[in-house]
């Protein structure tokens, strides 16, 4: 059924559709009205055996699903930004002990200073946490994605909290016709958690327990090796969706124009923006491709050198820094290209804080790359001159 | 041969019994027996569940699990009747 709907209730009704046995949230803007639609479903008895609790802090969210999540109910959390970063405590437990936490970050900028607007420092920050990361590109992906990451996230060789990540505003905001999944076609893909173990007082267990030195290191690789599995197993789930709703989204990473001389790489809604310029060169006749890295953890190592590594030159077009180095999308890909390729790289950082990204800047920076006219060096693009004062 | 490692680190109750962490501290609680009144006072304020009254016959006086003790000293210090004596252990002796 095709409606047109905002960003936020193409979250909340998949989620809805995906039966969670609890929910719980604390409001911060760009998120605040995915759990508000989720509250109102609740309010309405259109959440059957689902409880819906507010918390006093992302914090306190993020702790009840920890606790609910061991008690073996599929949960659901909202957040962003600096809740995102109250919940990281919690989340890098929830990871540890293993518990499939799927949450939707709806990407803002950090403070200070102080901005509500969409860039991807926020779930960057939580880069090596253990959480699986996938970036969306319009409200169709993500209201496809929450399926799939229950399905991913409780799967027993995963079992890894699952982050989706969504820009703020950009589509939280956006109105699009999406096409409503069906209940029928999310309980046939979607089987009900069955977790491993969980808490009862008849067989009393403790979750993530002490590990003294002798032991905790082999916590930590087993995560890697889920991690690892997760990576496979995301690709099963990603085809069977592709062959059920006849929506397929690509693997961990999408490619258009393979083999083109010029690879550009991006992530998150600039996506579109990104591909129809991309599209525009390639029919003036410049060798170019674009690739939409979806997966950021597990990093898609194999997939993405095999897209770029007999290519020339790389653009990355990266919406957020690690501050003394360049930006992580950028990293990661030179990381892989190691021993394996020639390709320059071209690390730029774009639209921090709601940064206006437009099509004719996007256009330039491709077109100064491919006719040489920019250096395969870490930039920031789009920003003015400025000198730091004290008022 | 492979350890066996519990996923997520979930564990049964009781399971930090076999872990004895009594060797941390560098003192250790003395309890005078004569002095002691079992009055519980110690019981109540040990931090790690450490020290119990126990009765032996006629006798009830507080007993130190030396397993788990850290040697914080707080069961010597709320003692109304000076009936625990912190000692320091003999390695870290000078």
């Amino acid at each position: 059924m095709k409606k047109v709907v905002r960003g936020f209730y193409s979250v909340a009704y998949a989620v809805k559709l995906c039966k969670p046995q609890v929910i719980c949230a604390y409001p911060i803007t760009p998120q605040t009205e995915i759990v508000e639609n989720l509250a109102s479903m609740h309010a309405n008895g259109e959440l059957e055996g689902c409880e819906y609790i507010t918390a006093e802090s992302e914090f306190g969210a993020a702790s009840i699903l920890v606790g609910a999540s061991a008690a073996g109910a599929r949960v659901f959390t909202a957040t962003c930004s600096q809740g995102l970063i109250l919940m990281s405590e919690v989340l890098f437990n929830a990871a540890g002990m293993r518990l499939p936490i799927v949450l939707v970050n709806t990407n803002r900028s950090l403070s200070a200073p102080l901005s509500i607007w969409n860039d991807h420092q926020d779930s960057m920050a939580l880069r090596d946490a253990g959480i699986i990361q996938l970036y969306v590109e319009n409200n169709q992906e993500v209201h496809d994605a929450i399926p799939q990451a229950y399905k991913i996230a409780e799967n027993r060789k995963v079992l890894l909290p699952f982050m989706i990540c969504m820009d703020g505003y950009k589509l939280t905001h956006a109105y699009e016709p999406i096409d409503l999944l069906e209940q029928e076609l999310v309980d046939n893909f979607l089987p009900p958690y069955k977790p491993i173990a969980y808490l009862t007082t008849k067989n009393p267990m403790a979750f993530g327990c002490y590990a003294p030195p002798h032991i905790y290191m082999e916590f930590r690789v087993a995560m890697q090796e889920a991690m690892d599995r997760a990576r496979k197993i995301m690709l099963d789930v990603f085809k069977e969706w592709g062959e059920i709703t006849g929506r397929d989204w690509g693997g961990h990473i999408s490619v258009d124009f393979p083999d083109s001389k010029v690879m550009v790489l991006a992530m998150g809604s600039v996506v579109g923006l990104v591909r129809k310029v991309v599209h525009d060169l390639k029919k003036e006749g410049l060798d170019v491709g674009f690739v939409k890295v979806r997966t950021f953890r597990p990093f898609p190592i194999e997939d993405l050198r095999n897209a770029i590594k007999d290519c020339d030159k790389v653009v990355v077009l990266d919406r957020s820094v690690s501050f003394g180095y360049e930006g992580p999308l950028s990293i990661e890909t030179k990381s892989i290209l190691y021993k394996y390729s020639s390709a320059d790289v071209y690390p730029f950082v774009i639209g921090l804080g709601g940064r206006d990204i437009p099509k004719d800047f996007v256009e330039k920076l491709i077109r100064d790359v491919i006719e040489g006219r920019e250096r395969p060096q870490f930039a920031f693009k789009g920003y003015r001159e400025f000198e730091e004062v004290v008022p | 041969m492979k350890i066996r490692l519990n996923i997520g680190g979930v564990s049964p109750p009781l399971q930090s019994e076999e872990i004895k962490t009594g060797d941390w501290g560098t003192q250790y609680p003395v309890v005078d027996k004569e002095k002691c009144t079992a009055c519980r006072i110690c019981q109540q304020y040990c931090p790690d569940l450490c020290i119990e009254v126990k009765e032996f016959g006629e006798e009830k006086y507080a007993v130190v699990d030396y397993n788990y003790c850290k040697g914080c000293g707080i069961c010597s210090s709320v003692c109304p009747s000076e009936a625990i004596t912190m000692e320091i252990k003999e390695i870290f002796k000078v």
